[in-house]
């Protein structure tokens, strides 16, 4: 059980089946969660709080859109350099800018309304861009295409992040 | 039974012996035990037949205590040693205490946490909650006729981890075992999910005496899976009483109240308030110390105007957990509420409103936490057979983080994580040469230091001296089933090890429990060896059993010499545990401990492959 996709017994896919996956995170989960060993000796307490640890964390990588892109590129030995490859075509730049002054707008003039379109926008962008990724690496097994894609995605989760900030914002 | 099928927790094949398990709702306002009797969740009522607890202690000069309606009947004629809503400062500085200034307590600003002088000296809110936990185990062992195998104790989602290590520090000074800290809304969602066989993405809408929890549940065959959380830590009923409270001051036209009259004055702001609930309008009427008379009425209206502000505070919190759960208020099938103070007209109003449906209220909002919590402890204590037990995923509330240049967070673990998890994230060092490194742990979503709350600092000596940059630290935050963060920090670059694992400096040390615990026995003349004797001895019998369960229905999976190893040590914990030597039994029992520990991982991992069996098991090597 060398690795997430593994430990669910799946096979290692972009376009993978949601429901699969979560079935085999319970099947796994109801017999290993520490609530099973709250009478248990120490070491079965330890050991299950251990596994749970570590299901938990192969589940949240995989049911992730990029961190399951990440873990995908990595398993095929893809050195995506997230930190020090920053350059982006110049066309999807732009339309960042052009997004985060639409963000920056509807933020100072608390626009709830331009903040749900944004959002929407964003979404869709989203699953493009996913449905991009699991073409370029379950079908083509075109990493370094799947490397700028997933960078893309990051870029646009990093947006939804302010969105939510800017969101915040107008509770307050 | 199949010679490599692993036993089921919880049902081992020796005979089944019931274990007598509480759920213990520790609130601002009032406290509750529940157990389950013939398979239904009931509270345990004290000898007048009444089911809370007043959550109010009074130390008495003489060293005794007074707990529930006994302190309750002091509230105004002894503030300063009648402590009530204790649990405002479970894990608080003195800053962070709201309304300070109407507290007729004497505080003490002690490191960490907040500390108060009474007739019996300064006491901790750990230790002012343990009496009210000491009074309620003692209630459920009265009630029960026998010794509580372990209890399950209640915390509002939003608790940060000191407040939660205050909770579990409480505890055990009222010497229980806690089987697990539930997060509130969790319980009454068991508690309502299993009553109405729910299906689909609820949420729990809990404001208490002093706690608001929104939590967002996905409920599905047995799993009762948390996809959100928020909250306020410091928003209740209480905070309510304080704006009738001020209102009354201001009608009345009084000026600044002794501690006696403040006392009075918001006992009756409470019953005005309450009794807003089922009339339009209630009279306020007091006599003052001073002979003054107070003759208000406060009218439904009037109460809605002066604490609109308050009922917005709910919703903040409510929008941010439907945002971090991704979800609308359309997805949500239903709200159940919880909490006394959800009784308020307003708060129904509100909640309506937003959620655009009538709330659930069909359970008692007292009591709905504690029966959820006596259900859990039920089945913690392996008491309910395989199947018809449940699946609890549980998230943390808030972000855990460390300290970075310039007075940053850097986020490690983050809000709405499932429970238990663990992050790691390496540090390198930034001057030639350096041996040590300081850490400042955490919690919470802002991006300054001086915005979060500060967890726990320590150091870490002992790194060769090397080049900048060379030395790599890799710190790694672990969260538990209760929501607790271990931090652990370990060099490995040259091989040379150094590590370190801090407990929550707003906890008490193990020092300070051993103190408290000491010198409440002392008090009660008991016995200290002798309850450490009782507990090692269970603890002892527990193991066996548990080991020797485990050898029985896994024996196969034991490595040439290890089950040898195994039955000598049990034999060597079974010939200590009738004497009367406590450290030789958790000598023997954490020697047999450490030697089944390989033999746990090999169970689990077993485990793993089993629940996979069928159509996945193909991909795995066996």
């Amino acid at each position: 059980m060398s690795n997430h996709f593994e430990l669910f017994g799946l096979e290692p896919a972009y376009a993978l089946d949601g429901a699969a996956l979560e079935q085999a995170y319970r099947d796994i989960q109801s017999k290993i969660h520490p609530d099973r060993f709250a009478h248990a000796g120490d070491a079965e307490r330890r050991a299950s709080m251990q596994w749970t640890t570590r299901v938990n964390e192969a589940f949240r990588v995989l049911k992730d859109p990029v961190q399951r892109a990440k873990y995908l590129l990595e398993l095929n030995g893809v050195d995506v350099a997230f930190e020090t490859n920053t350059s982006m075509p110049a066309e999807f730049l732009m339309q960042q800018l052009e997004l985060r002054e639409a963000l920056e707008l509807a933020a100072a003039e608390r626009d709830a309304g331009a903040l749900d379109r944004l959002r929407l926008m964003l979404r869709a962008e989203r699953v493009a861009l996913e449905a991009a990724l699991a073409d370029r690496i379950d079908a083509a097994r075109d990493y370094s295409a799947a490397a700028g894609l997933t960078r893309k995605l990051m870029f646009l989760g990093k947006l939804d992040a302010e969105i939510a900030a800017a969101y915040a914002e107008l509770e307050a | 039974m199949a010679l490599l099928q692993i036993s089921e927790p919880g049902q081992s094949s020796a005979p089944h012996q019931h274990r007598l398990a509480v759920g213990i709702d520790l609130g601002t306002t009032n406290s509750l035990v529940a157990t389950m009797r013939s398979g239904v969740a009931a509270v345990l009522p004290d000898e007048q037949g009444r089911p809370l607890l007043p959550s109010i202690v009074r130390f008495l000069a003489d060293g005794r205590t007074e707990v529930g309606y006994a302190a309750q009947a002091h509230f105004a004629d002894d503030p300063k040693s009648t402590i009530a809503s204790v649990k405002r400062f479970m894990g608080r500085g003195l800053k962070d205490v709201a309304y300070v200034e109407n507290s007729p307590y004497d505080f003490v600003d002690a490191p960490g946490m907040v500390q108060v002088r009474t007739a019996a000296g300064v006491k901790s809110p750990v230790e002012v909650s343990a009496e009210i936990l000491k009074t309620l185990r003692r209630r459920a062992e009265q009630s029960l006729g026998g010794e509580l195998a372990g209890a399950v104790i209640t915390v509002p989602a939003y608790f940060d981890d000191a407040q939660r290590q205050a909770t579990k520090d409480a505890a055990t000074l009222a010497g229980l075992n806690v089987l697990r800290l539930l997060n509130e809304p969790t319980a009454a969602a068991i508690a309502y999910g299993l009553e109405n066989a729910a299906e689909g993405i609820y949420a729990v809408f809990d404001l208490g005496g002093g706690t608001f929890d929104l939590s967002i549940l996905k409920l599905s065959r047995g799993v009762f899976e948390v996809v959100a959380t928020s909250g306020d830590a410091a928003l209740g009923g209480d905070d309510f009483d304080h704006r009738v409270f001020c209102w009354a001051l201001e009608e009345a036209k009084l000026p600044p109240l002794g501690a006696r009259d403040t006392r009075l004055l918001y006992g009756k702001a409470r019953e005005a308030k309450e009794a807003l609930t089922l009339h339009g309008e209630a009279p306020l009427t007091a006599r003052l110390s001073g002979g003054e008379f107070i003759d208000l009425k406060l009218t439904t209206e009037t109460f809605c105007r002066i604490s609109q502000h308050l009922v917005q505070k709910t919703l903040g919190p409510t929008r941010k957990a439907l945002r971090d759960a991704g979800l609308a208020v359309e997805d949500i099938k239903g709200v159940v509420m919880v909490g006394g103070a959800t009784r308020m007209p307003q708060i129904q109003r509100a909640v309506a409103e937003f959620f655009r449906r009538d709330p659930l209220n069909n359970l008692d909002p007292d009591k709905v936490v504690a029966l959820g919590a006596a259900m859990q402890a039920n089945v913690l204590a392996g008491n309910k057979p395989q199947g018809e037990d449940w699946l609890l995923l549980d998230v943390i509330p808030l972000s855990l983080g460390m300290e970075t240049m310039g007075g940053l967070v850097e986020r490690i673990i983050p809000r709405n994580s499932t429970i238990p998890t663990a992050r790691a994230q390496e540090f390198t060092t930034y001057k030639d040469g350096q041996t040590g490194m300081s850490f400042h742990v955490v919690q919470g979503e802002r991006e300054l230091v001086s915005d979060c709350r500060s967890l726990a600092r320590f150091e870490l000596k002992g790194i060769p001296p090397m080049v900048a940059g060379a030395g790599r630290v890799r710190v790694t935050f672990q969260v538990d089933a209760d929501g607790l963060l271990s931090v652990a920090a370990r060099e490995a670059t040259t091989g040379a090890e150094a590590s370190v694992t801090v407990k929550p400096s707003y906890g008490l040390s193990d020092a300070d429990i051993e103190r408290m615990l000491r010198d409440s026995y002392e008090h009660a003349r008991d016995d200290m060896h002798a309850r450490a004797l009782q507990e090692h001895r269970v603890e002892g019998e527990r193991l066996a059993a548990a080991v020797r369960a485990a050898m029985r229905a896994d024996g196969a999976m034991l490595e040439p010499g290890e089950g040898a190893e195994i039955e000598r040590l049990l034999a060597a914990l079974q010939a200590v545990l009738g004497g009367s030597d406590h450290r030789a039994i958790k000598q023997a029992s954490d020697a047999l401990n450490r030697a089944t520990e390989p033999f746990a991982a090999r169970r689990m991992d077993a485990s793993v492959r089993r629940a996979l069996s069928g159509k996945r098991i193909a991909s795995l090597d066996a």
